[in-house]
């Protein structure tokens, strides 16, 4: 779409919803919110730059295949279950390690698990976005 | 409250049937998703609808201190979701895609897997 | 909490790292084949392991995340399913390795590996789980791979059995949706070890009925159980030979397991009024696959029936419920799902080598590549159930336990599917092998540089039907061992529910 006021205001609202889709990634840990949510929001931020600026520009900036990101975050969700072998507990058991930040424990396997599902939202919706787009 | 939704469920079932009973297939994947939504509320309705608060365990405690509402349908239902909106995406491109292909959306001419055989002298 | 313990999910959670690992490799169909070999090596190893140990000390389980049954979700797993989840990577690997062979670049394209692994985890997934829904979403996975596989290549016939199978498939998953839902609002629980009491105690069997007739919907529609069925020979032959073995081998089975499953362990058939309907559907079944190969022209859509008419043998040993019986069923499964395989795969060469999948137009292809016509009318007798081949034991078991539960009529109509089977394999043969044609031009009958991996998996199969016909004793304990462990499921409901009493 060609026009000007979109393409000025796009990159300014695209950083901010990026930020506050991981805001709401890592506020999934104790509240609502979530890798998934915080996923749409990214791949609805991504969208809007399409929209604004062509499917070339969102393949650039994403640097990777959006079909790999969403195998990194597939990835990450399978490979959060392993260090609970180490630990003799069931698969994908949830495990937290120290130290704290806030009082809260970043470094977990379901903060691994909600990054991974984030990747896979954010990685499948563009793809399908993308695919969408360039089809004619 | 519980027999009114029963009764909602009904009618979306109905009006899926209807959508089923056409020839065009868009109307037909409008009935599949009508039927998704039918049923996430079914089950939605079946996990018995309470006014409780939410299913949260004050902190110290290793159990609710009060009456809470039955979590797990709506797990199951978002879960449900989830992944009748991703079949749901699946569906509409292919349908377009089948429509750029086949030229039609009309179900009885759709042949091109299943060719019918020709009679001698047709 | 060992290795061997581990193998319980081993399956599934390699599967999907491996579709991730595919998926992160996106645009290199190359290093794709080679994750999805090792992938698919690594789970018929912990499948083996899982099917030895399952063997040796009863049914094994893992509480996912540590919640332990009934409340979370539960990785329950007896001999059907631990030698369902090997049966699926062994025909995995081989269809790897047949894609390897294939150079007839469509199905090497991008995406294949990755949607074939997603399956994979989806089938094995559906064999391994205890928990009623979480088998939902195991279905629902497989079918998001078996579409995107379906489509691969984007023909005009693809595109067109593609909606047909997409729409019947999504229907069959509601149905079951909603089957489940109403099961929770019965029973409170969705356990299938914690179902089996509970079912047995709810009071209003009207709406136990209910949702057991759901069940035998959306499963008999999954398994193309009679009159269920069009959609299977719709859609299978649509796609490149590759994705259509894969379906035929394992994508019906499921839905067989999940009616051994339900019908076993929930709503035992012997409750219900949907014993006598289930011999009728394993029966009508039977003869509709025989008749309606006879009547096809185009042998992917012959052998599409052959396997709708195997369902129906499946559906015997259900019905009947006699442990004789679920021996013969269970066997017969084992059997089907690789036999499927093998046949559509030789098919496939067959049409390579032929140029086309019409009989009438193959003619010849004996005096052209005799071996191979060889192998391709052993591939038929095999299907056939003709010994020394494995299809001949399950249907003697079935015929003896259709006479031993007093319904000859059963057993004859055993016997005329397996003869209608033969007559439309025997048809197809004579015509696209002996028949001349029509003095045609000769065709282009290369297999490629890579003949060993095209030829391998059908041979393998083979191998271990002529295997399993000769030494059918071992074969026919284990199934038995398996059919005890469905008619007496307490040993499995012990394991899932053990540690929360």
């Amino acid at each position: 779409m060609n026009s000007l006021i979109l393409r000025t205001v796009v990159p300014l609202l695209v950083s901010i919803m990026l930020v506050f889709s991981i805001f709401v990634l890592l506020r999934g840990h104790s509240l609502p919110g979530g890798g998934f949510i915080g996923g749409l929001i990214a791949a609805s931020s991504l969208a809007l730059y399409m929209i604004a600026s062509g499917s070339q520009a969102v393949r650039k900036a994403l640097v990777l295949h959006p079909m790999s990101i969403g195998g990194l975050g597939l990835l990450f969700a399978v490979f959060s279950g392993v260090p609970s072998y180490f630990s003799d507990v069931p698969y994908l058991t949830g495990l937290w390690y120290e130290p704290e930040f806030f009082h809260i424990s970043l470094i977990a396997t379901p903060v691994l698990f909600d990054l991974g599902v984030y990747l896979v939202v954010v990685g499948s919706i563009t793809a399908i976005a993308l695919a969408l787009e360039e089809w004619h | 409250m519980e027999p009114i939704l029963a009764v909602v469920v009904g009618i979306l079932f109905a009006i899926t049937v209807f959508l089923f009973l056409s020839r065009s297939y868009v109307r037909i994947i409008l009935g599949i998703f009508l039927l998704s939504n039918a049923t996430h509320l079914l089950i939605f309705t079946m996990g018995g609808l309470t006014l409780e608060v939410p299913p949260l365990i004050p902190p110290g405690a290793t159990v609710p201190t009060e009456a809470i509402a039955n979590p797990l349908p709506q797990a199951l239902i978002l879960t449900a979701i989830v992944i009748s909106f991703a079949l749901f995406a699946f569906l509409l491109v292919l349908t377009y895609r089948a429509y750029q292909a086949l030229h039609t959306v009309d179900v009885d001419e759709m042949r091109d897997a299943e060719p019918l055989v020709e009679e001698d002298g047709a | 909490m060992t290795l061997t313990d581990w193998t319980v999910v081993l399956p599934v959670a390699l599967a999907l790292g491996g579709t991730a690992l595919c998926a992160v490799f996106w645009w290199r169909p190359v290093i794709q084949s080679a994750i999805g070999i090792v992938i698919t090596l690594l789970m018929l190893v912990s499948a083996g392991v899982l099917v030895c140990t399952v063997a040796t000390e009863g049914p094994q389980t893992m509480a996912m995340s540590g919640w332990p049954g009934p409340f979370g979700i539960v990785f329950a797993v007896d001999l059907l399913g631990a030698g369902l989840a090997f049966v699926t990577a062994l025909v995995g690997l081989l269809i790897l390795i047949y894609n390897f062979g294939d150079q007839s670049s469509d199905y090497r394209r991008v995406g294949y590996t990755p949607l074939l692994l997603a399956m994979l985890a989806g089938v094995s997934g559906a064999f391994l789980t205890g928990d009623i829904f979480n088998l939902y979403v195991w279905f629902e996975v497989l079918i998001i791979g078996s579409f995107g596989l379906l489509i691969l290549g984007g023909k005009k016939a693809q595109l067109d059995g593609a909606i047909k199978y997409a729409t019947l498939n999504l229907l069959a998953t509601t149905f079951f949706l909603i089957a489940t839902g109403l099961l929770y609002g019965l029973t409170g629980t969705l356990n299938m070890a914690d179902l089996a009491s509970k079912v047995a105690a709810v009071d209003n069997r009207a709406l136990v009925n209910v949702v057991a007739a759901l069940y035998l919907l959306a499963f008999g529609m999954k398994a193309a159980a009679f009159p269920l069925f069009f959609w299977l020979p719709a859609s299978y032959h649509t796609p490149k030979p590759g994705v259509s073995a894969v379906f035929a081998g394992l994508l019906t089975k499921v839905g067989v397991y999940a009616l051994y499953r339900v019908f076993t362990l929930i709503f035992p058939a012997s409750d219900t009024i949907f014993a006598d309907l289930l011999i009728w559907i394993a029966g009508a079944t039977i003869l509709a696959g025989g008749l309606g190969a006879i009547a096809q022209t185009d042998i992917r859509r012959l052998v599409a029936f052959t396997v709708v008419g195997g369902i129906g043998y499946m559906l015997v040993g259900l019905a009947l419920q006699s442990p004789l019986a679920l021996t013969g069923g269970l066997f017969y499964i084992f059997h089907s799902m690789l036999i499927s395989t093998a046949l559509f795969l030789a098919v496939g060469i067959a049409g390579r080598l032929g140029g086309s999948y019409d009989i009438a137009k193959l003619g010849g292809l004996y005096r052209a590549r005799p071996a191979f016509a060889m192998m391709f009318l052993v591939v038929l007798f095999a299907v056939a159930g003709v010994p020394p081949f494995s299809g001949f034991w399950p249907k003697v078991v079935l015929v003896q336990a259709s006479l031993a539960a007093d319904a000859p009529w059963l057993a004859g109509v055993i016997l005329v599917g397996g003869f209608l089977t033969l007559v439309a394999v025997a048809r197809a043969f004579a015509a696209a092998f002996w028949d001349n044609g029509e003095e045609e031009p000769p065709r282009a009958t290369h297999y490629g540089d890579r003949v060993g991996a095209l030829m391998l998996p059908t041979l393998v199969i083979i191998g271990l039907s002529v295997l399993m016909g000769l030494a059918a004793e071992p074969v026919v304990q284990l199934a038995g061992q398996a059919a005890a462990g469905l008619s007496d499921p307490s040993a499995y409901i012990e394991a899932v529910l053990g540690g929360s009493e």
